[in-house]
């Protein structure tokens, strides 16, 4: 099949049409899919609703995709909030020329994706943009949920005397992503961490309710994460150094760039503030979860230093951790 | 922390020796030292200042207007190690230039910028060649492959620097140096040995935490002892003549020239520049590139830090005017510069 995407088909005329029964009601096939000008749903409760648009170079890397990424991002967005993700709109930008069998790869994606984070695909919108106007496929997701009873989260309600713990390894989707724009020439087999993570936040929220924070360590990493807590809470987060999971070749590359593991993104980590006294069972529950098995406990909240993020090095002393800042440039030597 | 740096710890907190100034001069280590926040356990009288050791640091604003030159005025496809982009020029910086069309690709290596000039042939590529002994001869190699494959389109802006100028231009503020293991590693120690000779001491330090503590304590219990020493503190990588071939291979294309430092002025015999034979590669001769003055903020007191004489908090424009987003001077810039660690770190040892 080497048919490509081109203007036409996003004309909006029958080869629009085609597209669409193809590619997208092929893959996202669910009773609510609409037809129509907009998905009609029967919702009740408090809902969680969000948009996220994905624009990552190169689209398809080890570890997953701009499609399996467009749902993670939003349905952990959702999941964040301890909202079950129930329904997805998505509006794909597609470069013309881009061939028929990616599109479909990205789609296929979304599917498996939306199908284990049990939310279901049910608005779209396709545009086809000229050579060079995108980077192969941009791809927007909005998403809505439903909150679970009894939850109140937010980045604001991190307190001294909180455990701070992460799901799994860091660094992992940043990393994969660097090594797939190959400008540095270093080979290491490291895959994109990328995964939905409803079902760990379902699993923690049945067991513990008194969970203060949880957010999704994206773009920024999880350094910039508890950054953004520290201010929003007014705290202070000491991390342990050596108890912060990284995978060796993660390590390994970054020691060979000049980069932190804490400031690569995560496409599928979650950290969660907590009473210290629940730190255990969190870690337990999400240890025997996919996608978390690593997950361990890395510091705790403090009412020292407000607004910044201290590190135990390993040789003992306490160190502030920088702040991110400006893009990543790989140091010389 | 076990084995050899717990020992060293213990020797560093128990030191009761005289006054000493230790200074690192690799950028790495600088970043290493306030990373694992050294400065915190050291005993009061012992004062560790961050040198010249940064490539980017040192690298002058004339430089940076050379390279935007090439880019803006000749369209030349400038390659460039990454934290050499946002170093402020007398203009702009390359991220500027590259913002105002610039063709500015950042690389990791000379290699990669002789394989951006094999797939563009008919693009001039020129690689921006700054660093020290343990950069240079990776120049070199692509500058002998070029020259063996008939590449045409590719050549260097030199600013590569040797150390042993600087040492001496520094050794009245320093009392050890903590000398740059991957220096050593090629150069071999005859600079040091030389330092010693004049009566200033050294340790060859490596790269890990223990290493770094184990250089130290090794400083602190020889100082103590009155004598001026060398150690060579990272044997398992530094021979005592280096390595032998990679010092060829330099020898054999680049020359010494007199060479500026930014902070530090004119150091004799400190630059490398390509060798007659090789002028087709030296992209000053290749675009008759102009002399240029190069203007720093008359402010900026980044050559006082860089030799110990402030540290970074005492200059009038740290942490104000000159940020790591907003760098004015370069040892702001590079995360291995003084300023930048001084900054991002919390200003450790000024209190």
């Amino acid at each position: 099949m080497n048919e490509i995407v081109t203007l036409a088909h996003g004309a909006g005329g029958s080869q629009t049409a085609r597209l669409i029964d193809r590619v997208f009601k092929k893959h996202f096939n669910n009773p609510q899919f609409t037809a129509d000008d907009a998905a009609l749903l029967d919702l009740s409760g408090k809902m969680a609703f969000t948009t996220d648009g994905f624009i990552v170079s190169p689209p398809f890397f080890p570890g997953g995709n701009i499609g399996k990424l467009s749902v993670c991002g939003t349905v952990n967005d959702l999941a964040c909030m301890g909202a079950q993700p129930l329904y997805l709109s998505c509006a794909f930008v597609i470069e013309e020329g881009l061939p028929m069998a990616k599109l479909e790869e990205a789609a296929a994606s979304m599917e498996e994706t939306a199908r284990q984070a049990g939310v279901r695909i049910v608005a779209g919108d396709t545009k086809v943009a000229g050579k060079g106007q995108v980077d192969q496929l941009f791809i927007t997701t909005t998403g809505i949920g439903q909150v679970r009873e009894g939850l109140r989260l937010s980045g604001a309600f991190a307190q001294p005397g909180d455990a701070v713990i992460i799901s799994g390894d860091i660094g992992r989707h940043g990393c994969a992503i660097l090594l797939a724009r190959d400008d540095y020439g270093i080979k290491a087999d490291v895959t994109s961490d990328c995964a939905p993570l409803w079902a760990n936040v379902r699993a923690l929220t049945d067991q513990v309710k008194d969970l203060h924070v949880i957010r999704d360590a994206t773009r920024g990493g999880v350094g910039t994460v508890l950054y953004e807590i520290a201010a929003q809470s007014h705290v202070g987060i000491h991390l342990q150094a050596s108890a912060v999971p990284v995978q060796d070749q993660v390590r390994g590359v970054c020691g060979m760039l000049g980069l932190d593991p804490l400031y690569l993104a995560n496409e599928g980590r979650l950290v969660i503030i907590a009473p210290a006294a629940r730190a255990e069972q969190i870690v337990e529950i999400l240890r025997t979860c996919p996608n978390s098995e690593n997950a361990a406990l890395i510091g705790h909240v403090t009412d020292q230093l407000p607004g910044r993020v201290t590190v135990q090095t390993q040789i003992g002393t306490q160190t502030i951790l920088p702040k991110p800042a400006g893009e990543l440039l790989p140091r010389i030597c | 922390m076990a084995g050899a740096g717990e020992k060293a710890l213990g020797l560093i907190r128990s030191y009761d020796g005289p006054a000493l100034r230790m200074m690192e001069v690799c950028g790495t280590h600088t970043h290493e030292i306030f990373r694992l926040g050294v400065r915190s356990i050291l005993p009061s009288q012992v004062r560790l200042i961050s040198g010249p050791g940064c490539p980017v640091c040192v690298t002058g604003p004339e430089y940076i207007d050379q390279a935007v030159w090439l880019a803006l005025e000749k369209g030349v496809q400038v390659c460039t190690f990454g934290d050499l982009v946002r170093v402020p020029g007398s203009r702009m910086s390359l991220a500027q230039a590259r913002a105002r069309g610039g063709n500015i690709k950042v690389v990791y290596s000379a290699d990669d910028a002789l394989d951006l000039a094999r797939e563009h042939p008919d693009q001039e590529t020129v690689f921006l060649s700054v660093g020290f002994e343990t950069t240079t001869p990776a120049a070199c190699l692509a500058v002998e492959a070029a020259e063996a494959e008939g590449v045409k389109n590719f050549s260097l802006l030199t600013a590569n620097k040797t150390m042993p100028g600087a040492y001496r231009m520094l050794k009245d503020s320093v009392d050890v140096f903590l000398y740059p293991g991957h220096v050593n590693a090629i150069a071999g120690n005859g600079a040091a040995r030389a330092m010693l000779g004049e009566g200033v001491s050294g340790v060859v330090t490596g790269f890990t935490a223990a290493e770094i503590l184990t250089a130290i304590a090794l400083a602190l219990v020889h100082f103590k002892e009155g004598k001026p020493f060398f150690v060579n503190a990272y044997p398992r990588v530094v021979k005592e003549e280096g390595n032998l071939r990679a010092r060829a291979l330099v020898d054999r294309l680049m020359e010494p020239v007199d060479a500026r430092w930014r902070g530090l002025g004119t150091i004799p015999g400190s630059g490398l520049e390509l060798r007659r034979q090789y002028q087709a590669f030296d992209a000053r001769k290749k675009f008759a590139v102009p002399v240029m003055e190069g203007r720093v903020d008359p402010a900026c007191r980044c050559g006082q830090v860089l030799t110990g004489a402030l540290t970074p908090g005492q200059c009038p424009l740290f942490g104000r005017a000159c940020t790591p987003l907003h760098p004015v001077g370069a040892c702001m810039v590079s995360e291995e510069g003084a300023c930048s660690a001084f900054y991002q770190y919390g200003r450790q040892g000024e209190e």
